[in-house]
């Protein structure tokens, strides 16, 4: 069934690309590296292999650095007048495109019956923070999400089940206190959990904020913040609480990059991260491990991060049927498969999950599986217009909370009331 | 130095030579932990265990992970084209403002000296802005450009041209030397120790440059060492330390080894150059 | 005399047309920029007055930014000559490992400060960090150094110290290097003890090294941000925030670019009275020899 189905996909793909091109098309397509590893090769094998197959259509794969070095120089290219007709930009990026006027929807492209087929395919949350206004603008490609990684070992060491890690806030409290490891003149040697919270502490907080019952901490046409609200405020509490109160994550503003190194060295029996650190901690950790859900509140909740695939204006209609064409060959089944494998990102359609290959791969590693099924509860990251100032009022405030400048509430009310000031201007 | 060997000052001897150890060894412990763990597997990172195995995974890994043969490349070809700009320009300006007569000297070397202060680094809004209406984005030439014309340059050579006896620009001019001969021919060979520590200046602060180089490139093919590496170092994923560490070095051992070579000429060189 | 009018302005036409394009044409654009708004999609610029220096006056993050700035000049500015000099005393005589100290003194400038960053980074994570393991052994309590607000900018200065001070020491080695021999021998007939010489006659004639080197070391503290991006990035919750780093947010992240011309306006003018009070210092000294 699959095959033919998959058949049938590229032979659509085949007639599409020989009814619009007569001639060669050429194709110019950014893409960024944010995950360690040789995405970079594997994206260019992957244009390789389609050009093989659809020798009339040439592209130009360019490797951009990271995601602000790739959104900085498709914006530039753009303006200049020479804009991709493709890239791989941060899903969050979406409102700043479109305020810049400079990427097109995808339904203009894709046949109306096939629509549904097409954009239902993926994983309803992913699709969240890629549709504004009725239209598709995004296509989730290298997604991500965050999980819970703990120690078998640790858990064993303090009498805990290795096999049923905390599933909700109270457990991960009560579990931690029973991780958290003092040596005889007071200090910590193991701490029961890390959330780490430099850099980009919103992106964590949303999936606290998600489990607390909140749909994710803006609304869909990117003009709203929901800062300042009672289950916003009581997450903000709890992830406070956890050093405040219960002593079982390290004071102060956890570095980001550490948190693997962490979790290996055992200096937390917790940790909170991306399922992108799969591999890195698979091949390093020096012991047993699981991957769980984050915990629940009132029901289980994560954000999704990562990229998507953008279409720009200023091209041939051509060209960008070329690259839509490109796009739905690279979201196959088949081809998501490898590029999940290979990379760590989470598979972004229902179909690609039923590959064999998949399945292999989720058998070896029952983590992957995890970030899967937490999908169903994940909500979009937060995403504005002047989204990289309102995420960094946010960020700013909840640092100022995890280190006591402000109580919880206060920062919260602050974050609304600057964030409120920046968006009135997009009602 | 033996005249005055008393207890006082062998304890005071003591107390000088203990501070400049200890001074040293903090001084030189990040280099001795980055070379640690460079050349031992990642958990030992954290372990100090003498018996560690030893391993070039990490430089492997690290130069496989990115392209840091073209970074450097890069930024030779940045540090060169600076230099090589700066001598031209700011030798030909500083020979004009130390031996040549002319209306508005003293208010062109003050607009001149402003710049030691007002560095393009700091103007860097604007000079984005410039650099792109010229079309020069995400080229290594628009990294260096706002340097070419060097303040710094310019006054040291400037001090050093001044300290030339005039009468040897008397007789190159009776012998009929040009200008331009007389510049490169008399006093660029005498400035020279001048020149060689400004260079050294400028070749290590070109080639450790951050903020400028960060915001007008985009791809690997003009990125210089600095950005490459600080993009290498900051992925979603965690930071592992035996891979930076590894990759630092790589990234810094051309300028660690050249300064090793030459560190005496450096010195010398700047005692020479009399900059004070 | 003519003639040298026609030579000085081919020979500095090349050089002054970069630096004016580079230096003062953005400097009075700068100006001119923070009085318009910052052009978004369709929306162009337009004259605003003093809006964005109104909002500036108003916000917290730059006045934050002001005396995180005040107070990492006022630390890295005499540590840096402090130690710059005792390196330079350290290295001039004869001393057991002169080489090796020399090395290690000096190798921190010729490393990439953003290279070096994540090196500290690593010294100050709590937990397995070297400065941890310094504490734990005096017996104190724990801290997350780069964590907290209460010590993250002191440890971004510890590191631009570190990186600078070897720097310094060069130009002292210079001029020590240019005191006469003969006067330490006096001193030393003369029964003069060593710190009574270097109060007397180093110190003095270390002067103008000093001044130059003290216009060098605020002229970093403003312009070197580098280890910010990789250690704190301002925070957290700004407490590390330097002008040139927020500059770079505001201009480069949130693209707010007559925001950033404010900000610039600021630094040009801290940069530009300390430029003039150089100037007038140098002039004596030019005086005087």
């Amino acid at each position: 069934m699959l095959e033919r189905l998959r058949l049938a996909a590229s032979t659509c793909a085949v007639a599409l690309t020989l009814g619009s091109a007569a001639q060669a098309v050429e194709l110019e397509f950014y893409f960024p590296v944010a995950v360690g590893g040789g995405a970079a090769e594997i994206i260019q094998k992957m244009t390789d292999d389609y050009m093989a197959q659809t020798p009339d259509v040439t592209i130009n794969a360019v490797y951009s650095g990271s995601y602000a070095d790739t959104t900085t120089r498709a914006i530039t290219a753009s303006r200049g007048g020479n804009a991709p007709q493709l890239a791989i930009l941060l899903s969050v990026d979406l409102f700043a495109l479109l305020d810049e006027e400079m990427i097109l929807p995808w339904d203009d492209f894709i046949p109306e019956a096939e629509q549904d087929a097409f954009f239902g395919g993926f994983f309803d949350s992913f699709m969240r923070n890629s549709q504004t206004d009725g239209k598709t603008w995004g296509i989730p490609f290298q997604r991500s999400t965050p999980v819970m990684y703990y120690n078998k070992e640790a858990f064993a060491a303090a009498g805990l089940d290795p096999e049923a890690p905390p599933a909700t806030w109270d457990e991960l409290v009560e579990m931690g206190k029973t991780l958290t490891v003092t040596d005889a003149s007071g200090t910590v040697t193991q701490w029961g959990v890390r959330i780490p919270s430099s850099g980009f502490p919103s992106w964590l907080f949303t999936g606290l904020v998600a489990s607390n019952g909140q749909d994710g901490l803006a609304n869909d046409a990117g003009t709203e913040v929901y800062f300042d609200t009672p289950a916003v405020v009581e997450a903000l509490d709890y992830l406070v609480s956890l050093s405040r109160d219960h002593g079982i994550m390290e004071p102060g503003i956890l570095d980001w990059g550490a948190t693997p190194r962490a979790f290996m060295d055992g200096q937390t029996a917790i940790a909170w991260t991306t399922t992108g650190n799969l591999t890195n901690i698979r091949t390093n950790a020096p012991f047993d491990f699981g991957v769980a859900m984050l915990p629940a509140k009132e029901r289980r909740g994560a954000p999704t991060g990562g990229g998507n695939f953008y279409l720009f204006d200023g091209s041939t209609p051509e060209q960008l049927q070329a690259a839509v064409d490109f796009v739905r060959w690279a979201t196959e089944p088949a081809q998501a498969a490898q590029w999940s494998i290979d990379t760590g990102y989470v598979a972004p359609r229902a179909d690609t999950w039923e590959t064999e290959m998949m399945q292999a791969y989720a058998q070896e590693v029952p983590g992957a599986l995890v970030a899967r099924d937490q999908l169903e509860y994940a909500v979009p990251e937060l995403s504005t217009y002047q989204g990289p100032q309102v995420t960094q009022i946010i960020n700013d405030n909840i640092a100022a909370a995890i280190v006591g400048d402000k109580t919880p509430a206060q920062a919260m009310a602050d974050a609304q009331a600057a964030a409120d000031a920046i968006l009135s201007a997009y009602r | 130095m033996s005249v005055m060997v008393t207890d006082t000052s062998r304890v005071d001897r003591a107390l000088f030579v203990t501070g400049a150890w200890v001074l040293a060894l903090i001084w030189v412990l990040p280099l001795a932990w980055a070379i640690w763990s460079a050349i031992h597997p990642p958990a030992f990172v954290t372990r100090f265990d003498p018996l560690a195995p030893l391993t070039v995974e990490n430089f492997v890994g690290a130069w496989n992970a990115a392209p840091f043969g073209r970074y450097l490349l890069n930024t030779v070809l940045l540090v060169s084209l600076v230099l090589g700009a700066q001598l031209l320009l700011c030798i030909h300006a500083a020979f004009a403002f130390a031996r040549l007569e002319f209306p508005g000297k003293s208010i062109l070397f003050a607009l001149v000296l402003l710049q030691l202060m007002v560095t393009p680094d700091i103007l860097l809004v604007r000079n984005y802005a410039t650099v792109a209406s010229l079309g020069l984005l995400d080229t290594i030439l628009a990294i260096g450009l706002p340097y070419f014309a060097s303040a710094f340059a310019i006054f040291l050579l400037r001090q050093t041209f001044k300290t030339i006896p005039k009468e040897l620009d008397d007789a190159a001019r009776v012998e009929g030397v040009t200008l331009l001969g007389l510049i490169w021919r008399v006093y660029v060979p005498l400035a020279k120790p001048t020149i060689l520590a400004f260079a050294l200046v400028s070749v290590s602060h070109h080639w450790n440059n951050f903020v400028w180089p960060l915001i007008v490139t985009s791809s690997v093919e003009t990125r210089p060492l600095t950005v490459g590496l600080s993009i290498f170092a900051t992925t979603d994923s965690g930071i592992e330390w035996s891979t930076i560490t590894a990759a630092t070095l790589i990234t810094s051992a051309p300028l660690l080894v050249g300064f090793l070579l030459f560190q005496r000429q450096f010195v010398q060189s700047f005692m020479r150059a009399g900059i004070k | 005399m003519h003639r040298d009018w026609g030579h000085a302005a081919l020979l500095l036409l090349p050089a002054m047309v970069l630096l004016f394009a580079f230096t003062h044409m953005p400097a009075i654009q700068t100006v001119i920029d923070s009085f318009w708004s910052t052009p978004r999609g369709r929306r162009p610029s337009v004259f605003v007055g003093d809006a964005n220096y109104r909002r500036m006056l108003a916000d917290p993050i730059f006045l934050k930014a002001m005396s995180n700035n005040a107070v990492y000049a006022a630390l890295t500015i005499p540590a840096s000559i402090a130690l710059a000099l005792a390196m330079a005393i350290f290295v001039q005589g004869r001393i057991a490992g002169r080489a090796f100290l020399r090395m290690s003194y000096f190798t921190p400038t010729v490393l990439p400060l953003i290279a070096v960053a994540n090196i500290w980074v690593f010294f100050f994570l709590p937990g397995f960090g070297l400065f941890e393991q310094i504490r734990e052994a005096l017996g104190l309590s724990p801290q997350n150094w780069i964590g907290q607000p209460a010590t993250a900018l002191y440890a971004v200065t510890v590191v631009s110290v570190w990186s600078q001070a070897g720097f310094f020491m060069i130009f002292y080695l210079a001029a020590l290097q240019n005191i006469p021999d003969s006067l330490r021998e006096a001193a030393a007939l003369e029964g003069t003890s060593r710190w009574t010489f270097f109060r007397r006659v180093t110190w003095p004639l270390l002067m103008p090294t000093t001044l130059f080197l003290s216009v060098n070391a605020t002229i970093n503290a403003f312009r070197t941000v580098d280890h910010i991006f990789v250690m704190t990035q301002g925070g957290p919750n700004n407490a590390s925030m330097l002008l040139l780093y927020y500059i770079y947010e505001i201009g480069f992240r949130f693209w707010d670019t007559a925001y950033a011309a404010t900000l610039t306006v600021v630094m040009v003018a801290i940069l530009a009275i300390v430029g003039l009070g150089q100037f007038f210092l140098m002039d004596r000294r030019i005086h005087y020899k």
